[in-house]
């Protein structure tokens, strides 16, 4: 493998593991404030839907964008609600997030384009184009630096960088801000909250907002940047593997990145090399595409340090004495 | 202690949400420029209206039995089996191994070997989040959703590098021998000869409305019904009466994976003749739906299996009809869990409220 | 003295009080509830209450578990809204809708359950809710200097950058204190704040209150503990059921005179019982010590036999170790020491220390609390009729399917033998009243014949008629031979009961009397941990 492929794969991984990492800090400020989200596939669905068809009509990947984070948002509503104002189940919420999404988007799509349950091709202003950094085509043929400046780090869309800068800041809101103390206590110990005069369910709908703005940039950015144009069940289980990562990461915002980048590098390596021979072993394509989810089982089961989530995570929170 | 009336708890309150989500299944439809009553129709006429219609309804509530009773017994054990998906493909694995391992004189064996397959495979599957449920603590609606995609890869493996025949590109096994196949409502004596060739329901549908009377007898008649049932209302009186929450947990789940796990016996071995990819087809999310709806009663099951099965045969033909695309039952589906499982509350309280005060309002007159 | 007159004496005594300060008219009181009045459905936790403390007092109230003491403090702190009454502030009628307007209005609460982010550090829960701005830089710097300040002031050390999940339970509390005093309160109130200390911290606590008072904080201090009280307070208001039954000056009033109006009198117990005779000894109890799972000791060394035929009565205010005892017997909690039946040894721990072990070596319980234990409340009466027993054999019709209808028919003759009314076996538990409740949960444990029973709050939340049903019971178990031990907080219903009667204060065995050779008074003075 020379150092080219290495910086193609990489290039790859950062392309596949962007979706994941937004969806990844959109659960992370939800399940923060402790609603267990696993209606992220959903909400990402709906954006991915809502930002390419309107753009596909509009011709602006902006408008798209917009329209994107609308249609997540309005999931988040319905988990919210579910969550937060009846104190209903919130996985059972997430199940019902996820299903409206999957069929919603195709019957609209059907019902709109006529395409089967598509949105046309998107092309041109309709699409997130990649940035060229500057000076990238000036340093392309330096060795080593330059090949990663031009082929990894330049020439990716905004929303990439976009979700590379959410990291710092995620990370800047939760442990620097009266908001991301207010948002951590709640989801350890919604009564700690309230007894301090500030309301758990004011707090918790921002949060759930924020998680619908997070998912609707993953969501817009599958449609929009990744691929041109919607089709259905696109997520195609994304939402369960930044879930996946959220764990793996115990919910914080840096080991998110890296988590997140490691199943798009696992993704990248199993696109391009369906089989890996390790000598001893044949590494089947299908266990690369299962490992995140091994890995997850296995955090989970607390064999290599325990991932414990939120303690407030999961239960409505009701006044009590 | 004042309480609601039973007929409010399992009658009114789930009709009025089964409404409402019809009722915005409706508005779904307006929104999407066809005639709700007309889809209606048409949904009945498809799926009600004729021996082939009922012939496929049946098929797919066989499905939805099975899943639909999965659910709904991890949910007496306080347990939500969200992995229902993973453990019916699983079984579809151990009963296409079961059908190609022997060549089965006759069905009747095929099929008592296949129950024994599917059960055992659904209930493998779910066995390892069950342990580490009950012994390590780890959550196991997310333990199981991720068992369903590890044992969707693990089909996927088996099929495209394991049970493929050699020289087939599709990511198949072989045909199971025709011994195998079940008899299906077409074969059977009385009823054969309202039903045509194609028609895919088969005898595992008696086999599902039996195991509703098992899990029946089971959850309500027996030893351990009543210990899953007593931990899964209350864990500190289950501690007091000594019943140990790993048992349970463990008991629990694996009779819940083996019945999803023998849902195979239908769509593998009644229907396909072969195992293929993505054969459960979201059929052990539909349980959680089926469960939901049928607030964890086998018979309450069945009725809801009915309903989806009837969703689920009214949908295809609404899609070959009319432009509505078929996924117009998913949107019910969801909207079934979300108004009868996650939004329970929003009509429960005020009607709660209302019978309480009525209630006390009684005792003081 | 009844019930009424007690509670006449009381308003008298309020009445003096308030008399006597109004003469000195400058000082208006910190703080001043009057008429509240708070139901439950048909509970009445509040009736029409009545307090008034002086800025730089400390206010005791006192009352057993569900007096309401609690419910009141929790109007105060604007969780609850009362269905009557007003709420006065240094001299000015205030409304406390929520949580914000008790901290506006200077109040300051530290809860029994302490509200704390386990894995914040101390300074982080100190501002929380009380930032300066958007940023928590400024807010922690500021804090940081302020706690120093505190710790300096009112010997309230602690380190700020700890973890709270690090601290010991009397750190957390002062962490409490702290974030009371951190939002400017001047008036602290404090439920039950001895409840998890260890003797040295709890002094610890108390000097610092009396730094507090000194500074002229106002304090109530909730408590069920007659020697805190004795030792802090200033005035203190006593609550039985709801109603506030006395406000004296604690220099006036005497731990016996508290307890009295404390524990109250029912209307006289009529238990006929014959004079006990014990045969073999059937429980032996050494050294036995249980933790919790803070890793606090709940259990010091426990000594105690049982003989058959006799009730040993166990006295005490809730929460000095009873529950406790009453789980580690009833095989769902683990201890260490020994405890023997008959003999032979019971396992501690591990796989036969679990109920199922004890019910099969004779050991029956009625637990403290039918509901969250005795009883499933979804749960019919016939079903419930044999929980904890439904794996006997003579349960089951066949080897594979329990023999409801059998089990049904058990359960109506066993309800019209203990008067369950109504006698229906497919009712749901919890649509009987709580006296039916406990009878059904009776039934089942005495007509197993044990060789032990195990009785908690026996008549808790049980009307008067079923009281006097269900002592008879059990005093006729002791007469067919069982040993009996009876876990109760009703002085009464231990001195009605018992043939014996050891008190259990923090976790020990004070001492042990004949009912006929002690009082009210001397069991008083031991429930408190002040005789032995």
């Amino acid at each position: 493998m020379d150092f080219a492929t290495i910086i193609e794969l990489l290039d790859s991984a950062v392309r596949l593991g962007t979706p994941l990492l937004l969806a990844c800090l959109a659960g992370l400020f939800s399940e923060r404030a402790g609603i267990f989200d696993i209606g992220l596939e959903g909400k990402m669905l709906m954006a991915a839907f809502f930002s390419a068809a309107v753009a596909a009509v509009t011709g602006s990947a902006w408008l798209g964008l917009l329209a994107g984070i609308g249609g997540a948002m309005s999931l988040t509503l319905v988990h919210g609600l579910a969550s937060i104002t009846f104190r209903g189940n919130q996985l059972i919420s997430g199940v019902a997030v996820n299903f409206l999404a999957s069929g919603f988007t195709v019957l609209i799509a059907q019902s709109w384009f006529q395409q089967g349950g598509r949105t046309p091709q998107l092309s041109g202003n309709a699409r997130f184009e990649p940035i060229t950094l500057p000076g990238a085509d000036a340093v392309k043929d330096v060795p080593v630096i330059g090949q990663i400046y031009d082929n990894l780090l330049s020439g990716h869309t905004i929303l990439v960088y976009v979700a590379f800068a959410m990291v710092p800041l995620t990370w800047w809101v939760l442990f620097r801000t009266r908001f991301g103390l207010r948002l951590r206590a709640v989801g350890e110990n919604p009564e700690s909250v309230d007894t301090a005069g500030v309301s758990v369910i004011r707090l918790r709908y921002t949060a759930v907002a924020i998680t619908g703005v997070l998912s609707g940039l993953a969501g817009t950015y599958l449609a929009t940047g990744l691929a041109a144009g919607f089709v259905k069940e696109m997520t195609a289980g994304r939402g369960y593997i930044a879930l996946a990562a959220l764990i793996f990461a115990k919910w914080r915002p840096v080991p998110a990145l890296g988590a997140t980048m490691l199943f798009g590098l696992l993704e990248a390596i199993s696109n391009r090399y369906p089989n890996i021979d390790l000598g001893v072993v044949n590494l089947p394509i299908q266990f690369m595409q299962a490992v995140p989810y091994i890995l997850t089982v296995v955090i989970l089961a607390g064999f290599i340090g325990k991932a414990i989530p939120p303690r407030a995570g999961g239960q409505p929170y009701v006044k009590e004495r | 202690m004042e309480k609601t009336p039973k007929w409010i708890d399992v009658g009114l309150i789930p009709l009025l949400n089964l409404l409402i989500a019809f009722v915005i299944s409706g508005i779904v439809v307006l929104l999407i420029g066809e005639n709700p009553v007309q889809a209606i129709k048409v949904m009945i006429d498809g799926a009600l209206g004729s021996p082939y219609g009922w012939g496929y309804t049946l098929f797919y509530a066989t499905n939805f039995i099975f899943t639909g009773l999965a659910v709904a017994v991890a949910y007496h054990a306080s347990q939500f089996n969200i992995g229902g998906e993973g453990q019916a493909t699983l079984g579809g694995l151990g009963v296409a191994l079961v059908c190609l391992a022997f060549p089965w004189p006759h069905w009747s064996i095929a099929l008592l070997a296949a129950m024994i397959g599917g059960a055992l495979f659904g209930a493998a599957w779910a066995a390892i989040p069950a342990y580490l449920q009950a012994k390590r603590g780890s959550h196991i609606v997310i333990t199981t959703i991720m068992f369903n995609f590890i044992g969707a890869s693990l089909l996927n493996y088996m099929l495209v590098n394991v049970l493929r025949p050699r020289g087939s590109m599709d990511p198949a096994t072989a045909r199971f021998p025709k011994s195998t196949y079940l008899p299906t409502f077409h074969d059977m004596p009385l009823i054969g000869q309202f039903f045509g060739k194609s028609v895919p329901a088969n005898i595992s549908f008696f086999i599902a409305v039996l195991a509703c009377f098992l899990v029946w007898g089971l959850i309500w008649r027996t030893r351990l019904g009543y210990a899953i049932r007593a931990f899964g209302r209350s864990e500190s009186a289950a501690r007091y009466a000594g019943i140990s929450p790993v048992k349970i947990v463990m008991a629990a789940m694996l009779i819940s994976g083996a019945l999803a796990g023998l849902m195979a016996i239908n769509n593998v071995m009644g229907t396909g003749h072969r195992l293929v990819l993505n054969s459960v087809e979201g059929a052990g999310f539909i349980g959680i739906a089926v469960a939901l709806m049928g607030r964890n009663h086998p018979f309450g099951v069945f009725l809801a299996a009915l309903l989806f099965g009837f969703l689920y045969q009214g949908g295809g033909e609404l899609a070959l009809e009319t432009t509505i695309p078929r996924e117009l039952i998913t949107v019910i589906q969801a909207l079934v869990i979300l108004f009868t499982g996650a939004f329970d509350n929003m009509l429960r309280a005020p009607i709660e409220s209302f019978f309480v005060a009525r209630a006390n309002a009684k005792k003081e007159a | 003295m009844s019930a009424a007159d007690q509670t006449n004496a009381g308003r008298q005594a309020t009445a003096a009080l308030g008399a006597k300060e109004a003469a000195t008219p400058a000082k208006v009181p910190a703080i001043e509830l009057k008429g509240i009045s708070k139901a439950f459905g048909t509970v009445q936790a509040n009736k029409d209450i009545a307090i008034r403390v002086m800025p730089g007092a400390i206010h005791g109230i006192i009352g057993e578990n569900g007096a309401g003491k609690s419910t009141l403090m929790s109007i105060l702190y604007g969780f609850y809204k009362a269905d009557k009454g007003e709420i006065w502030i240094k001299g000015k009628r205030t409304q406390i809708p929520d949580s914000q307007a008790a901290i506006s209005a200077g109040i300051g609460m530290v809860f029994q359950h302490f509200k704390l982010v386990q894995n914040f550090t101390v300074l982080e829960n100190i501002i929380l809710g009380a930032e300066e701005g958007a940023l928590l830089r400024p807010s922690l710097a500021k804090a940081r200097k302020e706690l120093k300040r505190l710790a300096d002031e009112y010997e309230l050390n602690v380190d700020p950058d700890e973890k709270i999940e690090e601290l010991s339970v009397g750190h957390q509390q002062r962490v409490e204190i702290l974030k009371a005093l951190y939002r400017q309160a001047d008036i602290l109130i404090l439920d039950e704040p001895t409840g998890v200390l260890t003797p040295d911290e709890a002094d610890h606590l108390f000097r610092i209150l009396d730094f507090l008072r000194k500074e002229g904080k106002t304090i109530i201090l909730i408590t069920h503990k007659l020697r805190e009280i004795m030792e802090i307070t200033d005035t203190v208001s006593v609550m039985r059921r709801g109603e506030m039954t006395a406000t004296v000056k604690t220099s006036e009033t005497s731990p016996e005179q508290l307890a009295e109006l404390m524990v109250g009198r029912k209307v006289l117990l009529n238990v006929t019982k014959t004079k006990a005779n014990p045969g073999d000894t059937v429980l032996e109890i050494e050294d036995l010590r249980v933790r919790d799972e803070d890793k606090v000791e709940r259990l010091k060394g426990i000594n105690l036999t049982i003989r058959a035929g006799e009730i040993l009565g166990i006295a005490g205010v809730a929460g000095n170790g009873q529950s406790e005892l009453l789980e580690v017997l009833g095989g769902f909690a683990n201890g260490t020491g020994t405890i023997r039946v008959n003999g032979q040894d019971l396992d501690l721990t591990g796989k036969h220390s679990d109920g199922q072990s004890r019910r099969a070596r004779g050991i029956a319980h009625v637990p403290e609390d039918r509901h969250h234990l005795g009883l499933i409340l979804d749960f019919m009466a016939w079903e419930n009729m044999i929980f904890g027993y439904h794996s006997d054999p003579a349960y089951q019709k066949n080897p594979l399917l329990m023999d409801n209808a059998g089990i049904i028919a058990h359960t109506a003759s066993a309800m019209e033998r203990f008067d369950v009314r109504p006698p229906i076996p497919t009712l749901p538990a919890k649509s009987f009243s709580g006296g039916n409740q406990q009878k059904i949960v009776l039934a089942r444990e005495i007509e197993r014949d044990p060789v032990l029973l195990l009785v908690g709050q026996p008549t808790r939340g049980v009307d008067i008629g079923a009281i006097e049903f269900i002592h008879k019971r059990i005093v006729e178990l002791r007469d067919q031979g069982a040993a009996i031990l009876l876990v109760s907080v009703e002085l009464d219903e231990i001195f009605a009961l018992s043939d014996r009667i050891a008190v259990m204060f923090d976790g020990q065995i004070m001492g042990e009397r004949l009912p006929e050779d002690t009082n009210e008074k001397e069991l008083g003075l031991m429930m408190a941990g002040v005789a032995t």
